[in-house]
């Protein structure tokens, strides 16, 4: 992005504007400020409204980009929601978290030869003006088909079904195992990225559309698929994520000061403990900060220790600028706010104090060898370069695994051999009757909208099914 | 809302007794398992094990003693007020199986974790001598129903004011030294169970103890609760709770259980005082 920017064009994407960095590095607000009515509307404009339109193609679930650009380009905000909502039952989400430089605006023709158009911004503004100034009318919905559907699951892809399968007609009840729903909305990106109260309404419209949900519910323990099938429902989708956090094996790992950053991030956003002691639920405050992987969870992890207070927050990664998974403009954000990046550097294990807490990581030096199964070049160990880092809190955010919770109890279920899912990548079903699956639990670890792409697949597919039969 | 039943207070008034409505929780829940409570809007979630469930009733019980802020918040919930969200039942049940005679070994509230385990453990068909301690006298709790629940109950004090004058331990060898125990099942504090495992080892009876470090989520998704048995790193709430105590590290345990006993004593302290405020 910061590259695009310093190109010269005849017309520029309007910015959006945002916190300084370093006065929002010590709070927990949104980061972007949002665009004005005006700003909306200029950037609207810059939309060519492409016959064969590249961004639509770009979009995991077919957006009518051109369509409601176009209706907002009018000044029409009420049908251009619609429009989204067409499509789209999670956009004020989508809007902030969405990779949207790899899929809609990477495709868009203005960025051939200058800056794409701000879907991504457009979409937001779209969202949070119709959260705040609409008119509260719900989109249309089917008359009742008499079927009934479970989502297991409140996270982005289990919302898209229960959004898609409740306007179809459909009676649907969601399970979350949590006591807020939301899934990796809610418990992992940050309150600065994405406000909790905007998650909360996005689904108090899906409630308003009628779809149930029942927190506390952990379909496993609490009920199993085939229990849900005895009470009546008539299809499941399991949207489940790949909640199960990885570590490194590496000595000194049960250390007091060394968190998954699925715990880090639970304990911040889900149980908001940035406002221990007004809430009861305590965070480890760092004073030497140091998070482990370079993925969008990292950047969250790190910018969250650094509004918490920290000295100094460090990204350590094996690997080198080049081949970290973040979002540029994410590390971007992450760097104007002071957090260092010690790249091709690999943790070996952990030093800790008498009383068993974290003190330091010994660390050694990486070079990049030959391509690997990924396509990224493998990080090799610099003989003799071993070193030590001094941290009172490490954050591992080196990926996740499927949690098994669920899918150990449902023994007539298909899973590879990494335990996710087996399920038609085209349709979502599973080998399990009347049973669809979607997002991280079959992907492994992916993004909001390939999610919600695989929800709306399945929910396709579950339609047919509940209208025409297997 | 899950609301409260019953309530009793026991150990002068330091260990309350809650019986909460859930039905759908009483249903599933097996001997060794826990649910997860939070009291309010800005509370904590806490991991406790169950110590009767009641599916017809659809109750579940739990018995915590205060110790902190969040279970001085439980303690001053009366009957017909509720917890917010009671999540389970979680963790694996306890494995029941008849191998003959059975040591039921409990001290402080851990006596009420191994109340349902001590009784299923008798349903089972096994010979169960049961050993529960306190400190002292009006400490003990659950005698009359671990004495249902065992053919033969042992107690003790640590100040002599009751049973036999010392440790579970002392007892828990007279009774291994008689010959011809298979199992034995050790619930209570850190101390405790790692005292029992380190002498069963000696007489190698195998031994389980059920473990309780600090959770949040308690369904596998952050391993908070991460403990290390036999050299590899387990997650309590799906793996456990329950572990053989001869391959638990009970030192990293106890390590790890006081990562944030500042932070919970300020908070307690500052609860206690807006509230004898009041």
């Amino acid at each position: 992005m910061a590259e695009k920017a310093a190109k010269q064009t005849k017309n520029p994407r309007v910015p959006m504007p945002e916190q300084e960095p370093r006065i929002r590095a010590r709070n927990f607000l949104e980061v972007p400020t949002g665009y004005t009515a005006k700003m909306a509307q200029d950037e609207a404009a810059r939309c060519l409204q492409c016959k064969k339109p590249g961004c639509v193609d770009g979009c995991p679930v077919s957006v009518d980009i051109p369509g409601f650009i176009d209706l907002m380009a009018q000044g029409d905000m009420t049908g251009a929601i619609r429009n989204l909502w067409g499509k789209n039952a999670l956009p004020a989400v989508c809007g902030r978290v969405c990779p949207q430089e790899i899929q809609c605006e990477g495709k868009c023709i203005l960025g051939k030869k200058g800056e794409p158009v701000a879907i991504g911004n457009l979409e937001r503004y779209c969202a949070d003006y119709e959260r705040q100034y609409g008119t509260g009318e719900l989109p249309p919905k089917q008359p009742a088909t008499g079927k009934r559907v479970a989502v297991i699951g409140s996270g982005p892809s289990g919302l898209t079904v229960a959004g898609d399968l409740i306007v179809k007609g459909h009676d649907v009840t969601i399970y979350e195992a949590f006591h807020k729903p939301g899934g990796v909305l809610i418990y992992g990106i940050p309150e600065f990225r994405l406000p909790k109260e905007i998650v909360a309404q996005e689904v108090n419209f899906l409630e308003r559309l009628g779809v149930r949900v029942e927190c506390n519910a952990v379909v496993g323990r609490t009920v199993s698929l085939d229990e849900l099938f005895a009470e009546g429902y008539d299809a499941i989708y399991i949207g489940v994520g790949a909640g199960l956090p990885r570590f490194m094996n590496i000595e000194g790992e049960n250390l007091v000061g060394i968190l998954s950053a699925n715990e880090y991030l639970t304990r911040a956003n889900l149980m908001k403990a940035y406002k221990f002691p007004d809430v009861d639920t305590p965070i480890p405050m760092g004073k030497n900060v140091v998070v482990l992987g370079a993925g969008n969870v990292a950047m969250d992890a790190a910018r969250t220790a650094m509004r918490l207070g920290a000295e100094s927050v460090k990204i350590v990664y094996r690997r080198s600028r080049e081949e970290m998974p973040a979002r540029k403009a994410e590390i971007h954000h992450a760097e104007e706010e002071g957090i260092e990046m010690f790249l091709l550097t690999n943790p070996t294990r952990y030093l800790g104090n008498d009383e068993g807490r974290l003190t330091g990581m010994e660390c050694l030096r990486m070079e990049l060898g030959e391509p690997d199964d990924s396509g990224r070049r493998r990080p090799v160990a610099i003989d003799g370069s071993e070193f030590q880092l001094e941290c009172d809190l490490c954050i591992v955010a080196v990926g996740s695994g499927a949690n098994p919770l669920l899918t150990s109890e449902t023994p007539d279920m298909k899973l590879n051999r990494w335990g996710y899912i087996d399920a038609d990548e085209k349709n979502g079903k599973t080998t399990k009757k009347g049973v669809w699956a979607g997002g991280d639990i079959v992907t492994g670890a992916a993004t909001v909208i390939l999610a919600m792409g695989a929800g709306r697949l399945a929910a396709d597919s579950m339609h047919d099914y509940l209208t025409l039969g297997w | 809302m899950f609301t409260i039943v019953r309530r009793e207070e026991m150990a002068q008034g330091t260990v309350i007794l809650n019986e909460i409505e859930a039905p759908l929780i009483a249903r599933k829940a097996k001997p060794g398992q826990f649910v997860i409570l939070k009291a309010g809007e800005d509370g904590e979630r806490i991991p406790l094990t169950m110590a009767e469930t009641d599916p017809d009733k659809g109750t579940i019980t739990i018995i915590y003693m205060v110790v902190g802020k969040s279970t001085a918040i439980f303690r001053d919930l009366a009957v017909g007020d509720g917890y917010q969200d009671v999540i389970g039942p979680l963790g694996k049940p306890t494995h029941l199986e008849k191998v003959g005679k059975v040591i039921c070994v409990g001290g402080g509230t851990g006596v009420a974790v191994l109340h349902p385990i001590t009784r299923a453990m008798k349903d089972v068909g096994n010979e169960v001598v049961c050993i529960i301690g306190a400190r002292t006298k009006d400490l003990l709790i659950l005698e009359d129903q671990m004495r249902g629940a065992s053919h033969d109950l042992r107690l003790c004090t640590d100040d002599g004011s009751y049973g036999h004058h010392g440790f579970v331990t002392e007892v828990m060898k007279e009774v291994l030294d008689e010959g011809g125990v298979k199992q034995v099942v050790a619930i209570g504090p850190v101390p405790m169970m790692k005292a029992v495992s380190t002498i069963t080892k000696e007489y190698q009876v195998p031994t389980l103890v059920s473990l309780n470090p600090i959770m949040v989520d308690g369904t596998g998704m952050c391993g908070g609760c991460r403990v290390s048995v036999g050299g590899e790193t387990k997650f309590a709430c799906v793996d456990g709770p329950e572990f053989d105590g001869h391959q638990v590290d009970f030192d990293e345990l106890n390590l790890r259980l006081r990562a944030y006993l500042a932070d919970e004593k300020k908070c307690h302290e500052d609860y206690c005082t807006i509230r004898d405020a009041r």
